[in-house]
């Protein structure tokens, strides 16, 4: 470890009566509510501002045409073009889940299911919508790429059951997702 | 330090020192160590923590040496012209010449003056190639696959593989989901080839059902046509399979294997008191595995004693205390409970009462029904027998895991004698009220429901609902094996400790705080032990067997508190192999 | 009978000043603080809460600028769970938030809205009791206010409101001295201590800091008040930040810093005790801020000689000029708030040994030199130029010593390592 020593600067007369300093903050600061006051902050026009600031009027004013690409709004579980669920059920989303909002009951698919040779599937997939806290590693971690962040923000609910997206919700929200996704590796 | 000592020292050759203790001087990475003959290359380099891969490798079963993956690079001193001395460094070690090609470590044996290379341009070049063969047919169904987290070619392929497959071609189809036996499941298209479960039935199980069809990449395990794989110990193969070809239809999908918990606890099944670990996540035990302890069940269990958990988590558990009032049964609280047991007990004669344990008690459960015992003076106490006919492999006859020590605690060669007495003295009215600890009469012991419906006062603490509680006027529900700490001792005299892995269910209590709880009850006296560990510190201080022994001294393999006559047939079969050189052990 | 009707002008008085201006002005400074910041933020701040007309069957809300917030703030508070935890000292845990907000409410009474008003021939002067002793019984009063707040901090019988309290303690009697002293030229130079007097002087004379007329017209001051300028800006400075101090605002707010103390000694409190505090807070910064006003900045005096034209106004027999007055009074009063505001988003939080030095060291000595140099420049016409002369000398040797002892009692400036 380095060791940097620093002294204090040295002051001179006026800058230890401090009051100059003062003054000059108070201008700083009165002048930022003026630009506030006047709709010109930094930075408003970007963030879709409507009236004082940069705050932007919920819910008059919505995100949705100023969201990005990547937004990470609502985790949801997607079927691929043949109406299969992706989902394996490896819990391994359920393991990285940083909140523990991931609740999964593995199953094995019954033999006379179309399916049957995946082996594998969820029988319940509940994400705790009062527990996630968007960070997407789900996405990140999910090696059947089955589960990914729509750009759903505004999930609500009357009650905490409400709040608990089950794997009809999540397909729902998920919807269809079509052949492999480049996520993060271009090469892969 | 003189010079002449070290003089005298300097002609004693290091291999010279090492034969005198009957060992060999064996160069592992650059350091020297000594190791018994006959001691294989992997066994070595594992004894000195020096990590070489394997897959069909197994310390209790014979080397076929067909995976590769162990491959080191061995060298021997160069053999020296007739009549040359060999030269030796100043430490007194030949020079070892490096052979070109390597060598599987598993195979051989370590030599005087050996030198393994378990790293090196050569050896890493060897394990790749290796891996990326085993895994040209491999499926990639990890995330499917039970076995993922656990899984040997996973770690390795991480460790030592290449990380990207050059293989173009389509992957050879095999069989997938094939049912092989009641509780094994085989993935044909996940197995490596390494044959250790068809060894393991061969060799440890001597059933051998198991083996290898097809050549080249075509091989192919599959079972004896007519046959299934439903040996007893068939579960230990899904243990050994360092892959997921083998895996558990008990434990098959239930649980990602790196969520779980591992308490390492011990099988109350039989007398031999398999060591184990209960593999949990939250409350919910998902599977037990066995521990390996050289002295009771070397790495194995049987199938009926791994699967038999499935209780601790049904519904029939009981899980408040019940009181009888009008023939049906009704939840009181715990307080409520002692003291109509107390208020209960008083109204008879000691002579009147008896109390019927059970050998699946620990050592703690069993002093404090003694102390119980002494408090009500009650003359007769007994054990229920459990019998079977033992498997000559790891099942003893005596399906009881602590006879041994209640024969300890109790100081009695037979802790089961006065069983007929206490039931022909309820059969003749003697007896009006009768105690039972963790056991169900009708079912285990063969009491009828007329002689329980004769009782005055049956106080019975049970797991599950059972015929006996039917009868009885107070039910107090107890802890399973999984659900509490104590000690118990095998029949091979070995002291052994038992773990909690998971908590009782809602208000059931671990039993020996249930039986310390009666007793305060009934002699009116405050309970002053709080901890299990003062029970035993109780133990060990009455009973001379455990003298000088503590909870945490007794260790993970266990303590041998006693001498008997019993010998486990599997650790014999075992003895003789290791005697005879074909396992290392 | 007329002992009556003065009784009910009394009650009236009292109800009037603290229920219908001082209290009201509690919420509005909340509203104020929060507006104000939130512009100072570049955000917008409470601007929903209004009349809910859509249930009253209406398109639209009237959202009254976010006006009514304060009252929904005070609502939410009156129905939230009053819990009182079980370890605290419950008797003095209920009497702490009423010894905080009581003193600050009695402090009320001295201070003059405005002049007087006439009406059926009675001339009422705006201000609960005109007693001659009105900042001294301002001090006296709300210096009590440290009771609530260390019995808050002690009762709650836990770490935070514990150390929380002390440092309250602490604080407040350290600036109580510099308050008191720094006041002492402006009583010297007005020779009264009538709140309303100090202010009529000042509607006629010019205002402490600002005497630039003279019996209602403009006129540069004498020698002697210009000089006085001098010790009334160093009070006035000395006593604004004081009061900073006192009310325990930023950047002196350490007594319930949340960073380092939750919430100081307020901690354990909840509901409607907790409003108590936060009430007993805001009046003591109104009640501060009229007493700065009053003194230095003339009160309800309109200046530049407007006060006797505005006194004047009249409806017949109805003299209303007064409550002018108030609105210029109440005017200040508000800006003096927003530069509270100001100032809270402008200085970061002092340390607490920056707090004690700052106090201790620089205000008290220079609040007695001030006293010193402010009494020297009343008694000059009455001295001569000798005394006067060595009375200079010394105050400067005095003022030099002062800094020197200050300077070096300083630790020397510590090495610091990042």
């Amino acid at each position: 470890m380095s060791t940097i020593k620093l002294t204090r600067p040295k002051l001179d007369a006026g800058e230890k009566i401090y009051f100059g300093a003062l003054i000059k903050g108070f201008f700083l600061t009165l002048s930022h509510a003026v630009t506030s006051l006047r709709g010109k902050s930094i930075g408003a026009k970007g963030l879709n501002s409507t009236g004082l600031g940069v705050t932007m009027q919920y819910p008059e004013t919505k995100w949705d045409d100023h969201m990005p690409e990547y937004y990470r709004g609502a985790p949801a579980l997607v079927t691929d073009e043949q109406g299969r669920e992706r989902c394996v059920s490896c819990q391994l989303c359920e393991f990285i889940c940083p909140p523990k909002a991931i609740k999964i009951i593995p199953a094995e698919i019954p033999s006379d299911d179309r399916w049957a040779k995946v082996e594998k599937r969820p029988l319940a997939f509940d994400i705790d919508m009062i527990r996630c806290i968007y960070c997407g590693m789900c996405e990140e971690v999910c090696p059947e790429q089955a589960i990914y962040l729509r750009k759903d923000y505004a999930i609500t609910g009357l009650t905490r059951a409400d709040m608990v997206h089950d794997k009809k919700k999540l397909y729902e929200i998920g919807g269809v997702r079509i052949g492999l996704v480049n996520k993060w590796n271009e090469l892969k | 330090m003189s010079d002449t000592p070290s003089a005298t020292a300097e002609l004693k050759l290091p291999k010279d020192i090492a034969a005198e203790k009957g060992l060999v001087n064996v160069q592992i990475d650059g350091s020297w160590y000594q190791f018994p003959k006959g001691t294989r290359m992997i066994e070595a380099c594992r004894q000195v923590k020096v990590d070489v891969p394997y897959y069909c490798y197994h310390p209790k079963l014979t080397v076929p040496g067909n995976c590769r993956m162990c491959l080191v690079q061995m060298g021997m001193p160069p053999r020296p012209a007739p009549g040359q001395e060999p030269s030796r460094d100043e430490s007194g070690y030949e020079p070892i010449g490096w052979m070109p090609r390597p060598a599987i470590s598993c195979a051989n044996t370590v030599a005087e003056n050996m030198g393994i290379r378990t790293t090196g341009e050569l050896v890493e070049k060897c394990r790749e190639g290796v891996m990326e063969f085993l895994l040209i047919n491999h499926p990639l169904d990890c995330p499917i696959c039970d076995q993922a987290g656990e899984c040997r070619l996973q770690e390795q392929s991480v460790g030592y593989g290449r990380g990207v497959s050059r293989f173009v071609d389509m992957k050879v189809k095999k069989p997938k989901n094939v049912d092989i036996g009641p509780r094994i499941r085989l993935d044909d298209e996940r197995c490596i080839m390494c044959s250790r479960c068809i060894r393991f039935m061969d060799e440890v199980a001597s059933d051998p059902v198991l083996g290898f069809t097809q050549r080249g990449t075509h091989t192919t395990l599959s079972v004896h046509p007519g046959r299934l794989l439903d040996s007893n110990y068939s579960l230990n193969t899904a243990d050994i399979c360092p892959v997921g070809a083998l895996t558990s239809n008990d434990f098959r999908f239930q649980m990602r294997v790196w969520f779980l918990k591992e308490t390492p606890s011990i099988d109350v099944n039989c007398g031999t008191g398999t060591n184990i670990i209960v593999h949990t996540r939250g409350n919910t035990i998902h599977r037990i595995t066995p521990r390996q302890n050289n002295a009771v069940n070397s790495t194995w269990m049987p199938d009926s004693h791994r699967l038999n958990f499935h209780y601790i988590d049904s519904d029939s558990r009981l899980t408040e205390p019940l009181t009888l009032s009008n023939g049906k049964h009704t939840s009181i609280t715990w307080q409520t409970a002692y003291q109509h047991a107390a208020d209960q007990l008083r109204k008879f004669m000691p002579a009147q009462i008896a109390i019927i344990g059970s050998a699946r008690m620990t050592n703690e459960e069993l002093i404090l029904l003694k102390t119980l015992r002494q408090t009500l003076s009650v003359p007769h106490l007994s054990l229920v027998p459990r019998l079977a006919d033992p498997d000559q492999l790891l099942i003893a006859a005596d399906r009881n895991p602590n006879t041994t020590g209640a024969q300890l605690i109790l100081d009695t060669t037979d802790p089961y004698a006065s069983l007929g007495t206490i039931r022909s003295a309820i059969q003749n009215n003697q007896i009006k009220a009768l105690l039972v600890f963790g056991e169900d009469l009708i079912t285990d012991a063969g009491f009828t429901h007329g002689e329980l419906s004769n009782l005055d006062f049956l106080l019975q603490t049970h797991l599950l609902a059972n015929p006996t509680a039917n009868h009885a006027h107070l039910v107090l529900p107890g802890a399973a094996f999984a659900e509490k700490r104590g000690s118990m001792v095998n029949l091979s005299g070995r002291l052994q400790r038992l773990n909690r892995a998971v908590e009782p269910p809602l208000n059931a209590k671990d039993d020996w705080e249930i039986i310390r709880d009666l007793i305060s009850a009934i002699s009116g006296d405050t309970a002053k032990i709080f901890l299990i560990e003062d029970v035993f510190k109780h133990i060990s201080a009455t009973i001379p067997a455990f003298a000088n022994l503590t909870l945490s001294k007794i260790g993970h393999q266990g303590t041998v508190i006693a001498e008997t006559a019993y010998k486990i047939p599997l650790l014999e079969n075992e003895r003789a192999r290791i005697a005879s050189g074909v396992i290392n052990g | 009978m007329p002992v009556l009707i003065d009784l009910a002008i009394i009650i009236t008085k009292i109800i009037a000043f603290t229920f219908l201006v001082v209290l009201p002005l509690v919420p509005l400074s909340v509203y104020f603080e929060r507006r104000f910041s939130a512009i100072i933020q570049d955000r917008v701040g409470p601007n929903r809460v209004g009349i809910p007309l859509t249930l009253l069957g209406f398109k639209k809300d009237f959202h009254l600028w976010g006006l009514i917030q304060p009252i929904a703030d005070g609502l939410k508070l009156f129905l939230k769970e009053d819990f009182t935890p079980a370890h605290v000292r419950k008797t003095f845990y209920w009497l702490a938030p009423a010894l905080t907000v009581v003193p600050a409410l009695i402090t009320v009474c001295v201070i003059p809205f405005g002049p007087e008003i006439t009406l059926f021939g009675r001339t009422e002067k705006l201000v609960i009791a005109d007693i001659d002793i009105g900042p001294l019984f301002i001090f006296a009063i709300s210096s009590l206010t440290v009771y609530g707040i260390t019995l808050a901090g002690w009762s709650s019988n836990s770490k935070f409101p514990f150390i929380g309290g002390v440092r309250s303690t602490a604080q407040m009697i350290s600036y109580e001295i510099c308050l008191g002293l720094s006041v002492i030229p402006v009583l010297l130079y007005f020779g009264d201590l009538n709140l309303n007097n100090i202010v009529r002087q000042q509607a006629e004379n010019g205002w402490l800091l600002l005497p630039f007329w003279k019996n209602g017209s403009l006129a540069l001051p004498s020698l002697q008040t210009a000089l006085f300028l001098i010790p009334a800006f160093i009070a006035f400075l000395i006593f604004t930040i004081s009061i900073f101090a006192e009310t325990n605002r930023m950047p002196f707010d350490l007594p319930e810093c949340e960073t380092e103390l939750v919430g100081g000694y307020h901690t354990e409190y909840s509901s409607m005790k907790f409003a108590m505090f936060f009430m007993g807070e805001y009046a003591a910064m109104v009640i501060g801020s009229a007493l700065i006003i009053t003194l230095f900045l003339g009160g309800w005096s309109a200046g530049f000689g407007l006060d006797q034209y505005i006194s004047n106004f009249a409806i017949g027999d109805f003299k209303f000029g007064g409550f002018i007055h108030l609105g210029i009074f109440l005017t200040k009063l508000l800006a003096f708030i927003l530069f509270f505001i100001l100032v809270r988003w402008t200085v970061p939080r002092f340390r607490y040994d920056q707090l004690m030095k700052l106090g201790w060291v620089i205000f008290f000595e220079a609040a007695l030199i001030n006293v010193f140099l402010a009494a020297l420049i009343i008694a000059a016409p009455e001295l001569t130029a000798a005394i006067l002369i060595v009375g200079l000398i010394l105050l400067a040797i005095v003022t030099a010593a002062v800094i020197w002892v200050a300077k070096i009692s300083e630790p020397p400036a510590k090495v610091l390592r990042a």
